[in-house]
């Protein structure tokens, strides 16, 4: 054990930490906001615990990762976490996007939930996160179903906890298309122990590697990682499975779908990276030819993910269509099948994780300086009325057109750098310039109308709070740093992966 | 040549833009009488079909036959769909390891270790109580802990809503009749049920059985009683915030208890925690705790769902 005791046990605290807050939430008495409290806190020691833990593994010199055995047996007997570089980065940065979710949209939250039901999202959002974050640490894939199951249903039910006819169908909608990829997966998951005989992802590998030497079970392994891979785009949007994205992300309350597009679609990319990376290999996904189909699905959701944007009025839902592009350029990075590509891809989720949910705030700011109006119209000129929201949305349209300085240039110009050793170079950097440019069809305008002047309205005066503005600045800062100081970031992220393998 | 080519060319510009130059003895499709029947009327067509330019003849066609079309290849795709998963997924279980061969990959050393040493490593004799609550007892939270998450959910959706519509005159409760058959039966048969419920409970570690089943048990006796007695009789004792109270300290407790070993066990720590005799009530360590725990959290969360779904409270 090269880290100290301390850092070793942090994966095990902040799960548990996440699943005691939401476990003692109904009990608490629901006064002056303490579930909401209660949350933002349990979240905020989390953000430190992985920060800490980022730091002990990259000063730590020698190995990089540890197992931690969850109870008296180790990894193939009993259930098992993981950590290393890779997955405390993530947990850190889908801890700082929650928080920063829940506080950037508290007065939208005050608003569109009725008081009884609040306490009940808070248990809902502390399970959604502890299951994040166990998806993160997992190293049992067994494990990672379980808590994708609890991923599924606090998802669906924050979409629903607005009550309105339209919020309540998305939910619906999305809990059909939700199981469906549930199903693909646990039938992936059968198959595989069926090939291997193990749950724990190592020994997986090591079976899996010796098939493929042998060329025994090719058909039944090629089902098994289509059916994981289906089952999981469908849960995390890929373009031609995205139908539900737009509904579920758009008619939801504001801090629902920064979190959801934030952090719920990541959580299962991050599990089909690990399942790529850590149990198959990167060459069994090269033998099996399902890197060649990711990458043309992400192609396909880069360009058509913006296509559909671009005739949206609602400004909720063009986000939304954005965030389907946006998984396009995850899984190109995913489909370019070499260590770059996949750290690219990482990276690419980080941008994101800060990025949408900095949108949403943004949005939810400005449609309350409109009258609570949606549409991209009533937006007008209300830059001069929450201009911390307008500056958000004016970081967040740079940051995804890809503008020099913002976090977007960062991700797609690693994921340029990523292509160049691949065949398919030429694919992916056209793909990457044509969906920029889209990007930009869409989110120009909306700055456009933002900043010009409204002359047939009154001029409103609105009183923005601190909170907002706090979380807004953090927003803002986080996407600026990412944009400029990516390097650092990235070589760890490139570390991370090769020792996921 | 040349100019045939570009007649041909315009008339199909034309025929796709509309407006197009009338066809020799052009037919005017006379507009629908106002009393035709509504299949009949749909056909009636406004203007002159020929003017219509190709994305109106479209739409036009859609409007006709839109629906119709969008259901047949709706549902034939689905069909097809499901027939070639259906195949695909026969023709991998086919080429699968033999279940019950000796070279199946699942008969390893995983497996090895759980029949051979369950018993003396968990101290259970029932060795699937062993293995759910002890060598992969982080699944089994993860199980719990999705109960809680449907039981919150369902709450919110159903409870919390119609809080405001339910004190209402209408909503009284429909099982309040007197049924002194029913009454009858359920005062002989509920405490057997709860006996036998507390039975398969506590020897969960020894028998087949345990929190998961014991708790289906108990829910049936309180599903019972409602049924019975009415929901009221069973309010006085079960409500609302005694159910979330309940649910919530038995997966704290659990929760507790699950980390304590967690801990210890990944640190090498001294768990306090005896095994005890195999065969003894007290035995097993934390696996009979474990299953009380289950147990209340299964049977509120079940009573639960269906006090709410028949009768939108608890």
């Amino acid at each position: 054990m090269s880290v100290n005791i301390f850092a070793y046990n942090i994966p095990f605290i902040s799960i548990f930490l996440m699943m005691l807050a939401a476990i003692i939430t109904p009990i608490l008495p629901n006064r002056k906001r303490i579930p909401e409290k209660l949350s933002c806190a349990v979240v905020f020691v989390n953000v430190i615990l992985s920060a800490y833990l980022i730091y002990v593994l990259t000063n730590s010199g020698g190995s990089l990762t540890f197992n931690f055995a969850m109870g008296n047996f180790p990894a193939p007997w009993g259930n098992e976490l993981r950590a290393g570089p890779l997955e405390a980065i993530l947990s850190f940065a889908f801890c700082v996007s929650m928080l920063l979710s829940l506080m950037g949209n508290s007065d939208s939250t005050a608003e569109d939930i009725p008081e009884k039901r609040r306490v009940i999202f808070c248990v809902l959002v502390n399970l959604l996160t502890a299951s994040l974050l166990a998806l993160t640490y997992t190293n049992d894939i067994f494990t990672a179903y379980v808590f994708i199951e609890i991923n599924t249903i606090a998802a669906c039910a924050i979409v629903a906890v607005k009550e309105s006819p339209e919020s309540i169908r998305a939910a619906l909608r999305y809990m059909i298309m939700s199981s469906v990829g549930s199903g693909l997966l646990l039938i992936a998951i059968c198959l595989l122990y069926d090939l291997t005989g193990h749950l724990s992802m190592q020994n997986m590998n090591l079976v899996i590697k010796n098939l493929i030497a042998n060329r025994e079970y090719i058909m039944p392994l090629t089902v098994a990682l289509a059916l994981a891979t289906i089952g999981l785009a469908i849960k995390s949007a890929l373009y031609p499975f995205a139908s539900w994205l737009p509904d579920a992300h758009g008619n939801s309350t504001n801090v629902s779908s920064a979190i959801l597009s934030g952090l719920v679609l990541k959580g299962h990319i991050f599990l089909l990276i690990k399942i790529f990376v850590r149990v198959f290999g990167l060459e069994a996904i090269h033998d099996l030819r399902m890197d060649n189909i990711i990458f043309a699905l992400g192609i396909i959701a880069m360009i058509m993910g913006s296509v559909n944007a671009l005739s949206q009025v609602n400004v909720k839902r063009m986000i939304a269509w954005s965030s389907v592009a946006q998984v396009g350029y995850i899984f190109l990075g995913i489909g370019l099948n070499t260590n770059a590509g996949i750290a690219a891809a990482c990276l690419h989720i980080i941008v994101h994780a800060t990025v949408k949910p900095m949108l949403y705030a943004a949005v939810s700011g400005l449609s309350s300086a409109a009258g609570h109006s949606k549409s991209l119209h009533a937006l007008m000129g209300t830059f001069y009325v929450n201009r911390w929201a307008g500056l958000g949305l004016i970081a967040g349209a740079f940051s995804m057109m890809g503008i020099p300085a913002f976090a977007g240039f960062a991700s797609k110009l690693s994921l340029m750098l990523a292509s160049f050793d691949s065949p398919v170079m030429i694919f992916s950097l056209a793909a990457l310039v044509t969906s920029s440019v889209l990007n930009a069809l869409y989110y120009v305008p909306a700055v456009i109308v933002v900043l010009t002047h409204d002359k047939t309205k009154p001029k409103v005066h609105m009183n923005v709070s601190m909170i907002y503005k706090i979380s807004m600045g953090i927003f803002i800062a986080l996407t600026i740093y990412l944009g400029l100081f990516c390097v650092t970031l990235l070589r760890l992220l490139t570390r991370g992966v090769i020792v996921l393998g | 040549m040349n100019e045939d080519l570009r007649i041909i060319w315009r008339n199909f510009f034309n025929w796709v833009m509309g407006n197009g130059a009338r066809p020799e003895n052009e037919e005017i499709i006379p507009e629908a009488p106002p009393d035709l029947p509504f299949t009949q009327k749909q056909e009636s067509r406004n203007s002159r079909f020929h003017e219509l330019t190709l994305r109106e003849r479209y739409s036009h066609w859609l409007e006709i036959h839109g629906l119709h079309l969008f259901s047949n290849v709706y549902s034939g795709m689905s069909v097809l769909i499901c027939v070639v998963i259906v195949l695909l997924l026969l023709v991998t279980v086919a080429e699968l390891p033999k279940f019950g061969s000796e070279n199946n990959p699942a008969n390893n050393e995983v497996m090895e270790r759980y029949i051979n040493s369950g018993g003396e490593e968990t101290g259970a004799k029932n060795i699937v109580s062993g293995m759910i609550l002890d060598y992969r007892a982080f699944d089994t939270f993860g199980e719990s802990a999705l109960l809680f998450t449907a039981a919150v959910s369902v709450l919110m959706l159903l409870a919390v809503s119609r809080r405001d519509s339910k004190n209402s005159p209408e909503r009284l409760h429909k099982f309040s009749q007197d049924d002194s058959i029913l009454r009858g039966v359920a005062l002989l048969s509920i405490p057997v049920i709860v006996l036998l419920g507390c039975v398969v409970i506590l020897n969960g570690h020894l028998k087949p059985g345990g929190g998961f089943s014991g708790g289906a048990i108990l829910s049936a006796a309180l599903i019972f009683a409602a049924n019975a007695y009415g929901f009221g009789s069973v309010h006085k004792f079960f409500s609302e915030r005694k159910f979330v109270i309940m649910i919530s300290s038995a997966l704290m407790i659990y929760a507790l208890l699950n980390a304590w070993s967690f801990f210890t066990g990944a640190n090498d720590f001294e768990a306090y925690i005896s095994k005890g005799a195999i065969g003894n009530i007290f035995s097993a360590g934390l696996i009979l705790p474990l299953n009380i725990c289950l147990s209340l959290i299964v049977a509120g969360i079940l009573y639960g769902f269906y006090a709410l779904f028949s009768e939108e409270e608890i």
